[in-house]
């Protein structure tokens, strides 16, 4: 009976996986074909694969200096949006204080803005301030969407943490920075590293802030991908060669982290 | 019980600084333009409320407002059901766990054109692996041609993209529950949905309320994956309210009535969110005092 049941488990997990590597598939199979063959005909697997659609990418410097662009401020960003919400998550979980739950809920407004409108102002104020097209500028402005989420996820982690052990660090004569790095950050690892992987996923895949503060020198992977539009057509097979490119930091990432995601922390709600 | 601290302002203020360099100086810059006639930069008119009125009598407006809350009422009863479900299947511990959750984060990890663009192709009923086969089972699809296949397509393509996020958290919600619970539920002789129903479910709510909110307001801005794969169309059936608010911007150079629609869009949100919000805060609260 037990068997059976996880049997059955495993059986559906497969065929959701399947739904979940199909279209993947599909991009890794484009990428090895020409454009002719993808539009030309359908086939179950590649007639033959070709690295062509690669090469192109590795052997110009618009392509793969863009996937350098996005990693810098990408990384910029998680790790800013990680740094200065982890105090703050801190404060949300353990204190009560003047506005605390309307700014909890403020936060999360930020990521509201729909972007067409809004990505005028944001050209105007990195224009102003000298900053655009720098890896900075992208830095800065996916903090918006990426710290909100951060603060929100911490403060779960955070609260499953038993007070008692801050409670019995100050006893013992910590002072709160102290404290803070030596023992808490420590014991919510499993959150930061979830956190982490959010926060680079979603300013991996942004495309519209990116394109629009950003013109040469810090020019984002996804921006570079428009180029494969043209008069003569679409580029499918090198859009998705750079697609499936794209894949490798973040599975990268999630490798690293899966063992925080998967062990938890016994210690109750997340 | 939290106790009552206001220098732990002093924490928050970092994030409130980094928040609010990049939030607040646009979001006042379009209240601006939105009260405004922008003939040309020099060249402005106030005019007060008229863009608000005229943007809320707009019919295109309610129409893509309805095909929004269908989408997104859409995308919230499939995913979070169905992320909740993959959370349940995934296995615990071993190399099949680290598999799984490679595999499973794979759609989040791709810029939104290029899942627009894949989607592209592999939807064609001529050369895309999905088209070929439904046209196989001799189902008439066509999503360039047919409103119905566009819109469940859009949809289907949004379950594939952001199930998993919502698995992830879930699968990181389950984990986090001691084995002792279990035990507990074994020795009572609890049944697997009592297991879900009053040890999972409750201990799963501060991440399933993050995935709940994060659902709803990324689906109501989702633009960049329909724009690519249908266009809007065919006709309008997935002309979603930032498809709508993109053409009024960029297509007829409107800043004034683009800017009101995009207040109005962002309340629309706001007040969504909030609803849920608290109506998930009343049923936590109601919970724990049981």
């Amino acid at each position: 009976m037990k068997s059976r049941s996880s049997l059955i488990a495993t059986l559906l997990l497969v065929v959701y996986l399947l739904f979940t590597l199909a279209p993947i598939y599909w991009m890794v199979h484009m990428s090895v074909r020409s454009n002719e063959a993808i539009v030309g005909a359908f086939a179950w697997i590649p007639e033959s694969i070709s690295l062509h659609n690669f090469q192109t990418i590795f052997t110009d410097s618009a392509w793969y200096g863009g996937y350098l662009n996005s990693l810098i401020y990408v990384v910029i960003n998680t790790l800013l949006s990680v740094s200065v919400a982890l105090p703050a998550a801190y404060a949300f979980s353990r204190y009560h204080f003047v506005g605390d739950k309307h700014l909890f809920f403020w936060l999360l407004t930020n990521r509201m803005t729909p972007p067409a409108v809004f990505l005028l102002p944001f050209f105007q104020l990195y224009s102003t301030i000298g900053l655009m097209d720098t890896h900075i500028a992208v830095a800065l402005a996916h903090l918006v969407f990426n710290v909100p989420l951060a603060v929100w996820i911490l403060e779960g982690f955070m609260s499953a943490v038993p007070k008692e052990i801050d409670e019995t660090a100050y006893i013992d004569g910590y002072k709160f920075p102290r404290f803070f790095v030596k023992i808490f950050v420590p014991l919510i690892k499993a959150g930061i590293g979830v956190t982490a992987f959010f926060c680079f996923m979603f300013s991996w895949v942004e495309l519209l802030l990116a394109r629009t503060l950003t013109s040469v020198n810090a020019k984002p992977i996804a921006a570079t991908m428009t180029r494969t539009v043209s008069a003569s057509g679409m580029d499918w097979g090198t859009l998705a060669a750079a697609g499936v490119l794209t894949l490798i930091p973040g599975a990268l990432v999630i490798y690293f982290v899966r063992h925080y995601i998967a062990k938890g922390f016994a210690m109750g709600r997340v | 019980m939290k106790t009552t601290n206001q220098r732990a302002w002093l924490l928050v203020l970092p994030v409130l600084l980094c928040v609010s360099f990049s939030a607040l100086l646009p979001l006042m810059t379009v209240v601006n333009y939105s009260v405004q006639d922008i003939i040309s930069p020099t060249q402005k008119v106030f005019v007060g409320m008229e863009w608000f009125q005229s943007v809320l009598r707009d019919p295109d407006l309610h129409g893509a407002l309805w095909r929004q809350l269908l989408f997104s009422a859409a995308v919230l009863a499939i995913q979070i059901p169905l992320g909740i479900g993959v959370a349940q299947l995934m296995p615990a511990t071993g190399w099949r766990s680290s598999l799984t959750l490679v595999l499973l984060a794979m759609p989040l990890l791709i810029p939104w054109n290029v899942v627009g663009t894949i989607w592209q192709i592999f939807s064609r009923e001529d050369i895309g692996l999905l088209g070929h086969v439904l046209t196989r089972f001799g189902i008439d699809y066509n999503y360039t041609a047919h409103s119905v296949d566009a819109w469940v397509t859009v949809l289907l393509m949004d379950v594939w993209h952001w199930t998993p996020l919502v698995a992830l958290l879930c699968y990181a919600g389950l984990r986090a529950i001691p084995d002792a619970y279990y035990q507990a539920a074994r020795i009572d002789g609890a049944s697997r949905w009592a297991v879900f129903r009053f040890i999972e479910l409750p201990k799963m709510r501060g991440v399933l309320m993050i995935a709940v909110l994060l659902r709803l307001m990324d689906s109501f801005m989702i633009y960049t994956e329909p724009f690519v794969l249908t266009g809007g169309g065919p006709g309008n059936a997935t002309t979603f309210l930032s498809q709508y608010l993109t053409q009024k911007a960029v297509g007829q150079f409107d800043l004034g009535p683009a800017a009101a629609f995009s207040l109005v869009y962002f309340l629309i949100i706001l007040l969504l969110c909030f609803v849920l919000y608290n109506y998930m805060k009343q049923i936590d609260a109601k919970e724990v005092t049981r």
